[in-house]
Parts: C-alpha cells; structure tokens; sequence
C-alpha cells in the first residue's frame, strides 16, 4: 500500500491547558488531534500519579496530532508558545500515513 | 460524587430560600462574603511571608486557597448542624459560590504588585467565574428556587435519603487523596508552613464569626459563614493557579489546602466553629 511521511506531533501537557493548546492547534493549521488520559509517570518532579490528583488542576493529557512535515515549525512554534511555562513534554517523531490529503 | 454533592446541596438551598423567602439579609451576606474571599488572602499572604520562607510568588498561589473555599467542608458543616437540629439560611450556598472566585483575583493582585504573573485573559477571566463548581451550584441552586418543594418532592428519593451516605463515601475518598497527598509531599510541610496550615483557618473563621455577628445571623449560618471563612479550596483555585501562576509550586498549596487544613476543619474545626457559634449567637 502506498504511504506518505509525516510528523507526529505528541505533547504531554498539564490538563488545565488543554483547550488553550487544542485551540493553538487548530489556528496553527492542524486538521486534527487526538487527547488521551495520562495516568501518571516520572519525570523532573519525581513520580506522579492520577490517582492521587483532586480536580483538573492535577491532571495531564497527551495530545497528539499528525502533519505535514512543512507545517511543523508553525505547529512547534504556536504549540511551544502555550507550553514553555507549563509542565509537559513535546516530542516529534517520523511517521508513515496512508491518506495524505487528511493532514 | 462530587457533582451529586453540589447539585444537592444547591438544589436545597434553593428550596429552602423560596420557602422562607430571600430577605433582607441576602444581598448584605453576598457582600460580605466576596469582601471576605477579597480580603483573606492579603491576611494569609501577610502570614506566610511573616511565617515560611515562601517566595511572593508561593505565598500568593497558597493565600489564594485561603480566601476561596471547600464546598465539602461546607457540605460538611450543613450535615453537623443538620445532626444537631440547628437551622441555616439556604441562601448561603449562594454565598458559598460567590467566595470561590474574588481570592483568586486578590491573589493575582498580590502577584502583579512584585511584578511578575501574567496578564489575566478572556480564557482566564472565564476558567475563575465559570469554573464548573460555580456553575453547578449556582444552576441547582436556580432550579431549586424555581420548582421550589413539589421540585424537591419529586427529586427527594434522590437527594435527600441517600445524601448522608454518599458525603460518607466521598469524605473517605477524600481522606484517601488526602493521605496519599501527604505521603508523596509531605517532605515539604516545614513546621512554619505545618503551623500556616492550621492558623490560617481559625484566622478565617474568626472573620467569619465576626461578619456573621455584624450580619445579625443565627447560630446556624454564623457557624457557615465561620466554615466558608476556615476553608480552603483545593479544586477550582489549583486549577486557575495551574494556568495563572505555572511558576508557583502546586505542591505546597495542595499539601497544605487538602492535606492540613481539610482534615483539620473536618475533625476539630467543625465542632470549634459550632461551639463558638453558639456562644456568640446565644443558639
């Protein structure tokens, strides 16, 4: 089957800032996203866990998007603007599609 | 549970005020309890600087906890004065949502005077007014003033049997949260901040007393204005510090807010808050 490169985009963020980084998204050009739960891990801070959270304040989300790979300065570029005071992670790797004209 | 617990509690309150009617002391209460929200935390963060070595930034992120509140300490409250026959005013879940916010902005305000903090935005401004507790309490309390008792009567099998034992369960959650906040950042609780903890509550429901009295309320809203006055939130503001103030360290404000002072309003404030209450309304 045919396939075409891209970038995925994935970035680990607190989830108060969800909606404000899935708004950047969508100005940046992005034709689509998906969030998914983080249940805890380990980072700078030390372990963390949902478990122990009250509220959205302790909570984090993923957010994970595909592009092309010239829209990905932009992306990066809008993304980090929200997500350079917050704790998280931004990571971007190759990937492979098979409907190109979706991203 | 959570959202159970406010709908009950607001729906309640809304009941009752179409029962008896809002009166005079409505509005004056409403007042007095955003004054307070705006006022408790310039006192705690005075506290902590005088207290902890807490940077401003700190200080402020944990002052606003102080000045907002803890429905659940609320809630709490309502269940004790329930068990011993004293009455309250229904309206003041009203003044117990319009308390959630002003802290925040008193907090920010402490922030901007040091010069640092960021600008509150659109998105901000509607995260502190219309954050979903707010919403939820003050919508149940709406619907209940609206249907009034043939809507509690409807709903009753719902929220009225099986309240005590669902605020049960989620105290004990709670409790589970709590402890397990303590374990993993306990290491922060300096005996400056460890004394924070358990001053700034008796300060807060000192000026809840004091307003209740100047208020002319009864023993049963004194003491809520007392527990409004104690409390500390640890929901709704972590969650706009989260966004307004990223530098400030969330471990401390929520150690302190659901670690410290929950329990210890929920085991010997409550009955304090009582006892003093009804010293000063003579209940």
């Amino acid at each position: 089957m045919q396939t075409h490169p891209a970038k995925r985009v994935e970035i680990v963020i607190e989830e108060v800032m969800q909606r404000r980084l899935t708004d950047t998204l969508l100005k940046a050009g992005v034709t689509g996203f998906t969030v998914l739960p983080v249940r805890g891990g380990s980072g700078r801070s030390g372990l963390w866990s949902r478990a122990g959270q009250v509220g959205r304040a302790g909570g984090m989300v993923a957010v994970m998007c595909i592009v092309r790979a010239d829209r990905l300065d932009a992306l990066l570029e809008a993304a980090f603007a929200v997500v350079e005071t917050h704790i998280g992670l931004v990571s971007v790797t190759d990937c492979d599609v098979v409907r190109a004209d979706r991203f | 549970m959570s959202i159970y617990l406010l709908f009950a509690i607001g729906f309640k309150g809304g009941v009752a005020v179409d029962a008896a009617g809002p009166g005079g002391t409505l509005a004056l209460a409403l007042l007095a309890g955003v004054v307070l929200s705006f006022a408790l935390p310039v006192v705690a963060f005075a506290l902590l600087r005088a207290m902890t070595r807490l940077s401003p930034l700190d200080a402020a992120a944990v002052a606003a906890h102080y000045g907002s509140i803890s429905i659940v300490t609320f809630v709490a409250g309502t269940s004790v004065l329930d068990a011993a026959g004293i009455a309250f005013d229904g309206w003041m879940v009203a003044v117990a949502a319009a308390m959630e916010a002003p802290a925040i902005l008193s907090a920010l305000w402490l922030v901007a005077r040091s010069g640092t903090g960021r600008p509150i935005d659109g998105e901000l401004w509607r995260d502190i007014l219309l954050n979903g507790s707010i919403v939820l309490l003050v919508g149940s309390f709406a619907i209940g003033w609206i249907t009034g008792q043939p809507g509690l009567d409807r709903i009753a099998s719902f929220i009225v049997a099986p309240f005590q034992g669902v605020l049960c369960l989620f105290l004990l959650d709670m409790g589970l949260v709590a402890g397990r906040g303590l374990r993993t950042a306990g290491g922060i609780l300096r005996p400056g901040l460890l004394a924070f903890g358990i001053l700034m509550p008796l300060v807060g429901a000192a000026a809840g007393a004091a307003t209740g009295a100047l208020l002319g309320l009864g023993t049963g809203s004194g003491m809520l204005f007392m527990v409004l006055g104690a409390s500390a939130s640890y929901i709704a503001v972590p969650a706009a510090m989260r966004v307004a103030l990223p530098d400030a360290n969330p471990s401390i404000y929520l150690t302190l807010s659901l670690g410290v002072t929950f329990p210890f309003n929920l085991t010997l404030g409550l009955p304090l808050y009582l006892a003093v209450s009804r010293m000063i309304a003579g209940g």
